[in-house]
């Protein structure tokens, strides 16, 4: 299988990011809902947050990494039986999932930093503060974080039912091009 | 010409009367030299200091009549600073001071006792977290006088202690945190 995307099909590469985003962000929303409700005696009330920073730092870089990738590689045509409402509503939700995704990153990054203190990486290095000292800028930071990650949750589902649309109602080959599988 | 002289004995007597009756005084916010702080354990490990920053108030002061002094505070309790943005964030949040829904907290005093030379009782009604309940603070005057830029200030101590739980305090952190101490100093420009 090629590195590279091209005009049929999506390469290794771009697999890889799409499935490992998701599975970051399920994972995180999960972990940042379960760790904001732990009591202060829970052994994990220290290490979950810590966890949850340090995936979410290398998630922006992933982020990153991927919207450099798609734009230096060749997209995909669309699949000749996809309706034309299909791809503008695809292209409306992909673009938002990127966009919300770099917001809850960003806003995340607000919360911690917020006067000043810096964020560890898995231990291995420390992200300094830059915006900080904004008008109660953790708490709404904050609510932005929360209430982006909810609707992202939302759209990131609807984009999961697209896909299954696609795989079992109208059996083509949308899914398996992003599970790495010959068109049938 | 006897009521300018009526004036002018009336206006007389009202400027000598600051040092006979009480006065009142406005917190020095601008300047700040009044700051509420608090602590409480750390799992009994250690104490954790914090502030609210954003507070204003008046008092009345009568040195020859203590026991007639008022003292009047309001804190908006979004302002507190533990030197930390994710606990003051949680501390903000409906587990503590649930800041969304009561923005302030208040004292009223409602009595003085004078227990010695320079100390006293003050009893106060303490408003916080929405619950309403009397605290006394007990209470030292630090000193008065006229300052260098044409004013005149009076400045006070005190310290009291609240259980978290008589104010409706939702997250229990465990023996060590609770109770708080406040410590207060408060010094005000006469009016």
């Amino acid at each position: 299988m090629q590195l590279r995307n091209s005009q049929q099909r999506y390469g290794l590469v771009a697999i890889v990011l799409h499935w490992l985003v998701a599975l970051a962000v399920i994972g995180l929303a999960i972990l940042g809902l379960w760790m904001t409700d732990l009591s202060y005696y829970s052994p994990y009330y220290r290490s979950a947050p810590f966890w949850h920073k340090s995936i979410g730092i290398t998630l922006a870089a992933v982020l990153v990494l991927r919207l450099l990738w798609r734009w230096g590689n060749p997209r995909p045509a669309h699949l000749p039986n996809h309706k034309r409402w299909e791809i503008s509503v695809a292209g409306v939700v992909h673009g938002l999932l990127y966009l919300m995704l770099l917001v809850i990153v960003l806003s995340g990054y607000l919360i911690s930093t917020a006067t000043g203190q810096g964020i560890s990486v898995f231990g291995w290095f420390e992200i300094p503060a830059s915006i900080t000292g904004l008008p109660s800028q953790a708490d709404r930071a904050g609510a932005v974080h929360y209430w982006v990650a909810i609707a992202v949750l939302g759209l990131a589902a609807l984009h999961a039912l697209g896909a299954l649309k696609h795989h079992f109602l109208d059996r083509d080959d949308t899914l398996r091009r992003m599970l790495g599988m010959r068109a049938r | 010409m006897k009521k300018i002289f009526a004036g002018v004995a009336l206006g007389g007597l009202m400027a000598l009367s600051g040092s006979l009756y009480a006065a009142d005084y406005q917190i020095d916010k601008e300047g700040q030299h009044a700051f509420i702080n608090f602590k409480t354990g750390h799992m009994g490990f250690s104490m954790l200091h914090g502030r609210f920053n954003d507070f204003d108030g008046t008092f009345s002061w009568d040195a020859e009549n203590p026991e007639n002094s008022k003292v009047n505070v309001t804190i908006n309790t979004a302002s507190v600073d533990s030197n930390h943005a994710e606990r003051d964030k949680h501390l903000r949040s409906d587990d503590f001071l649930n800041v969304a829904k009561h923005p302030q907290a208040t004292f009223v005093s409602t009595g003085v006792e004078v227990t010695g030379e320079n100390t006293a009782k003050v009893t106060g009604d303490f408003t916080f977290n929405g619950v309403t309940k009397p605290v006394v603070i007990d209470a030292r005057f630090v000193g008065e006088g006229d300052d260098p830029w044409g004013g005149y200030r009076a400045g006070f101590e005190g310290t009291t202690s609240i259980k978290l739980a008589d104010y409706d305090v939702s997250m229990d952190l465990g023996p060590a945190s609770a109770v708080v101490e406040l410590d207060l100093t408060i010094e005000g420009i006469r009016q």
